[in-house]
């Protein structure tokens, strides 16, 4: 017998190779684009080239008659859908939240905004003829800055949004507190940060397929999600007003996130309504690359300044920080609750801060709408903190890891409430971690190098970046980010079923999925321990609104605390239910049942055991049960959990830049990270792993730029850079395990805990080896020139 | 009807796609990648940019890594092509394939066929690569998941693969091309361990 | 993603080549694509025809004889792995290895580059400091081009519409010097600036003569004439490389952009040619 096939092997915790690879590997994977229906045409866009105008005049005449051309349709076509819904109140948000409509109606806000859509049998023939298509705008004044959109005289880009303002928002103490608290401080430091706009960039970009019956009048979408349940939602009872139970929503394999396919987006209701107008044939829309980074959603886009008090021996005793979110053209799905709840309320970072105030100013510009990017809020709360604990540490002549260790929460003060509104911090210990990651990297010998480096005035110089974080994930209690004001004004529990078939093989619904993650590995390791099933008697379903109960989605690390927990407590009920079978088949008390591997067995009686796969076939024929025992094990949860978890670690960056060039070379990595306990170190060091290298290219290479005219100079892979594997390093990986009291397995999660370190830990380290040179902050994406101006460079 | 087959103005093309004559008529401007995945259904073969950058389109033409995305299906014609859907040889994985398994060298999958059949070329030319050899010998494709650390060990491992698949007593064990990555060497996931782990378990069962 | 219609000709011949371009003024030839295909995929080019020219015999070749002959069809790979290439111009043979990615080099042609003439393209610059020359075909028969009257402005080379690269040619160069240093764009891999040095050596270390080029900078790949004035008839010092690498920007009218400014270009066009130079004479 194969060890993973034997119940009595404990897998969680275990590196087990995943089980979604071998078709991946093979090119036997199902994705959005791979699917053909009989009879399927296809969808293209028209896409404004104004970033903000009225809309004089669309001639389709022309594209119409071309080669195999169905139909063109424009907004007025789809007046009776409703504009996409905003799910999210946070901030005060209250009557001038202002969302996409399926395709533009009158004006356009940003370049790409869909004012026409063209159908046509193929999608070469589609291209053609959008090309056709001629638009003309009149001009109404383009804005792209989120502080400048604030200004007066600034071009207005919805009615209902005086001075584009859409929240303003603050947490922690009054500002005349803190304002007295930094007045009081031995040492004050006030610095101008840019956390800069970021295209997710997942490989596989977005799109839909929609169908409508005409003979049950039920419509499925298939489409790129990490939420399809919430869309079917959103779809149906916000955006086109027909019945819930009419729509079906199919999540294929979905080629990485990172958070962008999280929302409700212009695609997906006109694909279904496209179907409908074409009396049934499938329509399909799959975006490329250049039309998914002009309008499916960037990430970050803060303007902040922080105010900073300490003692002279490096504690921070206040922190001020005013923040401008650009959300972009309109309201994205959860866009509010990002600069705010998941950023504001997190800038405590995992220090012991008594006086700190937040204040954000939430703006629509003329670009792409801006909502959850992997970490969503918490990298850019992360950036601000770590980047203060550095400037504080320059201020203060402080070490940076000293500065860091004097303001840690410590281990006896959780749950901790950081005095900003998060929920307690649950778990944390955070010196211990610090101090490996020091450890590791050899820290006194790098300071060591570093000033002898700087003794001899040598080319390339030193730097040594640290970060130390704590994020919040398990984002789901619903009495908190349900509450109206708050949250978004519904729950963020999860479900999940567990039913043991007739023959013993067990089929797991959940109502999180992968896209990349590897559920189906870890929930059927999960499984195969706490049901004592083999685990290749397991299968982890998901991904589709038919045969999955209802679930929020995979964002935030969340699959694991919620949709994992779930899955457990599902198991532990039909555990429950099979012992009191088995004490009905082995005619004993339920108590002196003893359940052990997938075996129940009479006390002191292994050898006459009852398997799981016995139970099951006897729950299911059913002929013989006792009571008013229902038949079959199957067993359904909702779990909504009492708090957050709250992953953090110390991760350490060694960089050399060269004086002469300004370019930085990335030497050493090292992560000490506590996501709680691990189901499959593998894969988490998998999402640390690609989490470091997205949040280290935030500080070095990424940027999405405007121009004055709204349009994106960074439109395409060839100007967005996207690391290659050239450009970055090896990573060093330890875990400290702190065991998260939140749940039962105590798990924290494990999916953005890279990003959110990473982008700090690279800049510090940069900006670490030119200190001494007077240099104090340097705005990301870290360039070669930006180094080269800041030590001198082009100083005339 | 598929996605980018069109009536007028067609060429016939003759190819060879995994081993199999395959031809039909298509416009001069069908690009490869259409013709792999609309006119032959083999849709393993990736779309994921539209300049030529990502390299999710990577197949072999001739025995050569290109990116099909920037090759015209007529241009092709003629030529003996191998897409992912072609890798494994009577079942088995090509230990470029079964690297990316062991060393967890993928996450969402979506990069992965192309990555692979870029790192087939890549071991073709460079049988013995060195870290920095393999970084840039797949600078051609872009990976948004998993860091590329990862990747890099699923070269590692199917070099030290065919290496001693080729006979050569000195290649490394494909153990071997993992390189920890826990300073103090106790990798607890080392993938390469997870064969250790899993066949260590069945000696044990099978004794019990 | 998906380019307009175009017709599609393979011509067995240059001359039939030749004709279909002198007939089709809009027409563009086909060689690696790999500057062409992405410009179609995104619109910005629509030729009406594209004349391929992957079945003229006798375009592939790589010959040494002293001088380097190497077919206009000749791919970056070929030219890298050509154990001639790298006698004779082992900095053309190391360029073919780093230019763009390995699919680049699978397809792309070194004529197709310097036709196309990329503003920030590799191999112009290292060309033009090779002191190479071209071979072309169109209707009034075969001509030569010296690399120097090559490159006439931004994707503007002075071909005739309805000529065709057919031949690089690399002056025998032996006991030169040379090397290539670049710095590369993160996204697109093109030469932010990149400064091709060729030192022609005289008796006792010095410097017969000087060829450098840089590409990136500029609109299109220009000598660096002035750090070639500076070197010329010097013997090889630290003194000399700076003063030519202080010296190489004069005169140039240097281009800026997102990623870099003019002025960071100027001082990399200044860094990068010492560091040719350094790394040609070390």
């Amino acid at each position: 017998m194969s060890a993973i096939l034997d119940p009595t092997r404990k897998l969680v915790g275990q590196p087990i190779k995943r089980r979604e690879d071998p078709r991946l590997i093979a090119g036997a994977g199902a994705y959005l684009d791979d699917i053909k229906l009989t009879g399927m045409v296809h969808a293209a866009l028209v896409r404004s080239t104004s970033a903000h105008g009225r809309i004089k005049s669309i001639d389709a005449g022309t594209a119409r008659g071309m080669p195999g051309v169905l139909a063109v349709f424009t907004g007025e076509d789809f007046a009776d859908l409703n504009p996409l819904p905003g799910a999210w109140t946070a901030g005060g948000v209250q009557n001038n939240v202002n969302t996409p409509r399926v395709l533009a109606i009158g004006e356009v806000h940003q370049v790409g905004d869909p004012v026409a859509v063209v159908i046509a049998e193929n999608a070469y023939q589609a291209a053609d003829a959008v090309e056709a298509v001629a638009v003309e705008y009149e001009d109404l004044g383009v804005v792209v800055d989120a502080k400048k959109a604030t200004e007066d005289g600034a071009p207005q880009l919805h009615e209902n949004a005086p001075n584009n303002v859409v929240l303003k928002w603050s947490c922690g103490k009054e500002a005349a507190e803190v304002d007295t608290a930094l007045a009081a401080a031995e040492v004050r430091v006030q610095q101008h940060l840019v956390n800069q706009r970021l295209i997710p960039t997942s490989i596989e970009p977005r799109g839909s397929i929609g169908r409508y019956d005409p003979g049950t009048g039920d419509y499925t979408l298939w489409t790129t999600s990490q939420a399809p349940h919430v869309m079917r939602l959103l779809i149906t009872a916000f955006v086109m007003g027909i019945p819930e139970n009419k729509l079906r929503v199919i999540s294929p394999d979905v080629g990485g996130g990172f958070g962008c396919k999280i929302f409700c987006y212009y695609d997906m209701a006109l694909m279904l309504a496209l179907s409908k107008k074409l009396d049934g044939r499938p329509v399909k829309f799959f975006e490329d690359r250049s039309e998914n980074y002009l309008t499916t959603t960037h990430g970050r886009d803060h303007i902040t300044d922080v105010e900073i008090g300490a003692t002279k021996d490096g504690r921070i005793t206040a922190l001020k920080v005013d923040t401008h979110a650009n959300l972009g053209a309109y309201f994205s799905t959860i866009a509010a609750g990002i600069p705010t709840t998941l950023y504001g309320r997190m800038v405590a970072g995992c220090y012991k801060i008594p006086n700190i105030r937040v204040d954000v100013t939430a703006v629509y510009t003329n670009t792409a709408m801006v909502d959850a990017y992997r970490g969503a809020g918490r990298p850019e709360a992360a950036f601000v903190i770590e980047r203060v604990c550095d400037l504080v540490a320059g201020a203060t002549g402080v070490d940076p890891a000293e500065v860091r260790r004097r303001n840690f929460i410590q281990p006896e003060d959780f749950p901790y409430d950081t005095g900003i509104g998060m929920l307690p911090y649950d778990s944390g210990n955070y010196e211990p971690a610090l101090d490996r990651a020091l450890e590791i990297v050899g820290y006194a010998g790098l300071r060591a190098e570093q000033a002898a480096r700087r003794e001899r005035d040598d080319r390339k110089l030193l730097g040594i970046g640290l970060s130390s974080y704590v994020e919040v994930c398990g984002v789901a209690p619903s009495k908190w980010i349900g509450l109206p004001g708050e949250g978004w004004g519904a729950g963020l529990w999860e479900s999940a079923n567990v039913k043991v078939h007739l023959t013993g093989k067990v089929v797991v619904t959940t109502g999180t999925l992968p896209h990349g993650q590897g559920h189906e590995t870890s929930f059927a390791q999960l499984v195969a321990d706490e049901l004592g099933v083999p685990y290749e008697d397991i299968e982890i379903k998901h991904s589709d609104t038919l045969g999955t109960p209802f679930g929020f989605g995979t964002y935030g690390s969340r699959s694991a605390a919620v949709g994992g927990t779930a899955i457990y407590k599902s198991v532990a009920k039909v555990r429950e239910k099979a012992k009191k079978l088995a004490a009905h088949m082995l005619e004993a008390a339920e108590a002196d049942i003893v359940w052990e591997h997938g075996r129940a067995y009479v006390k002191g009686s292994p050898d006459a055991a009852k398997t799981i796969q016995d139970i099951a076939l006897q729950a299911a024929v059913a002929y013989d049960l006792p009571g008013e025992m229902e038949p079959y094990l199957d067993e359904t949860t909702y779990y909504d959990p009492p708090n957050c978890t709250f992953p953090f670690g110390t991760h350490v960056c060694v960089v050399e830049v060269d004086r002469e060039t300004g370019e930085i070379a990335l030497q050493r990595y090292v992560a000490v990270d506590d996501v709680g306990n691990v189901i499959n170190p593998m894969i988490v060091d998998g999402q640390v792993h690609g989490g470091i290298a997205q949040g280290l290219a935030q500080a070095l290479y990424e940027g999405a730029v405007y121009n004055d005219q709204g349009e994106l100079v960074t439109g395409t892979m060839n100007d967005y850079a996207i690391p290659k594997a050239s450009m970055v390093p090896t990573y060093e990986l330890e875990r400290t395990v702190t065991p998260s009291p939140t749940n039962p397995m105590g798990v924290k999660g494990a999916g953005e805990a890279g990003t959110i370190a990473s982008t700090p830990a690279v800049a510090n380290a940069v900006i670490d080896a030119l200190a001494h040179l007077g240099v104090n902050h340097l705005d990301m994406p870290i360039t070669p020139e930006k180094v080269w101006r800041a030590i001198g460079g082009g100083a005339s | 009807m598929a996605d980018t087959m069109t009536a007028p103005a067609t060429m016939a093309i003759q190819v060879t796609v995994n081993g199999s004559n395959r031809g039909g008529n298509v416009e001069p401007r069908t690009l490869l990648v259409h013709y792999l995945r609309d006119h032959l259904n083999l849709t393993g073969t990736h779309v994921g940019c539209d300049t030529s950058q990502c390299g999710a389109c990577v197949v072999h033409l001739d025995g050569e890594s290109v990116k099909s995305c920037t090759v015209l299906a007529v241009q092709a014609n003629g030529s003996e092509i191998t897409t992912i859907e072609g890798l494994a040889k009577d079942g088995d994985y090509h230990p470029v394939q079964q690297g990316f398994w062991e060393m967890h060298g993928l996450q969402c999958g979506y990069c992965t066929p192309g990555m692979i059949m870029a790192s087939v070329s890549l071991l073709q030319r460079n049988p013995n690569p060195t870290e920095d050899e393999i970084r840039h010998g797949l600078e051609g494709n872009l990976c948004r998941c998993t860091g590329y650390q990862n990747i890099v060990k699923a070269v590692q491992y199917a070099a030290g693969q065919i290496g001693r698949d080729a006979g050569a007593a000195d290649a490394p064990l494909p153990h071997d091309a993992h390189r920890p990555i826990h300073h103090d060497g106790t990798t607890p996931h080392d993938p390469a361990s997870v064969d250790d782990w899993e066949d260590e378990l069945a000696g044990e069962s099978d004794e019990s | 993603m998906f380019p307009n219609r175009f017709e599609y000709r393979r011509p067995g011949s240059l001359a039939e080549a030749v004709q279909i371009l002198a007939e089709n003024p809009d027409a563009k030839l086909l060689a690696g694509g790999h500057s062409l295909l992405p410009a179609m995929k995104l619109r910005l080019a629509a030729p009406s025809t594209l004349v391929d020219l992957s079945q003229i015999e006798g375009l592939r070749g790589i010959a040494a004889n002293g001088a380097l002959t190497i077919g206009a069809l000749a791919t970056y790979n070929q030219v890298h792995d050509s154990a001639a290439v790298r006698q004779a111009a082992p900095m053309l043979a190391d360029t073919c290895g780093i230019v763009g990615d390995p699919q680049v080099r699978v397809r792309g042609t070194l004529g197709g580059s310097l036709a196309h003439a990329d503003p920030a393209a590799d191999l112009t610059a290292v060309v033009l400091a090779l002191g190479g020359e071209v071979t072309v075909v169109g209707s009034g028969g075969e001509r030569t081009i010296a690399a120097d009257d090559l490159f006439v402005d931004l994707l503007t080379t002075s071909l005739a519409p309805e000529e065709i690269i057919t031949e690089i040619r690399i002056p025998d160069l032996a006991g030169a010097k040379m090397a290539y240093e670049k710095h590369e764009h993160p996204a697109s891999g093109y030469a932010v600036v990149g400064v091709a040095a060729v030192l022609a050596m005289g008796d006792g270390g010095t410097i017969r003569s000087a060829r450098l080029a840089v590409t990136g900078a500029t609109a299109k790949a220009t000598r660096l004439s002035s750090a070639e004035a500076v070197l010329a008839g010097k013997t090889v010092r630290t003194e000399t490389i700076a003063a030519a690498a202080a010296a190489a920007a004069d005169g140039l009218e240097i281009n800026g952009d997102l990623y870099a400014s003019a002025d960071y270009r100027r001082h990399l066009v200044g860094v990068l040619t010492r560091r040719a130079l350094e790394r040609a004479t070390g």
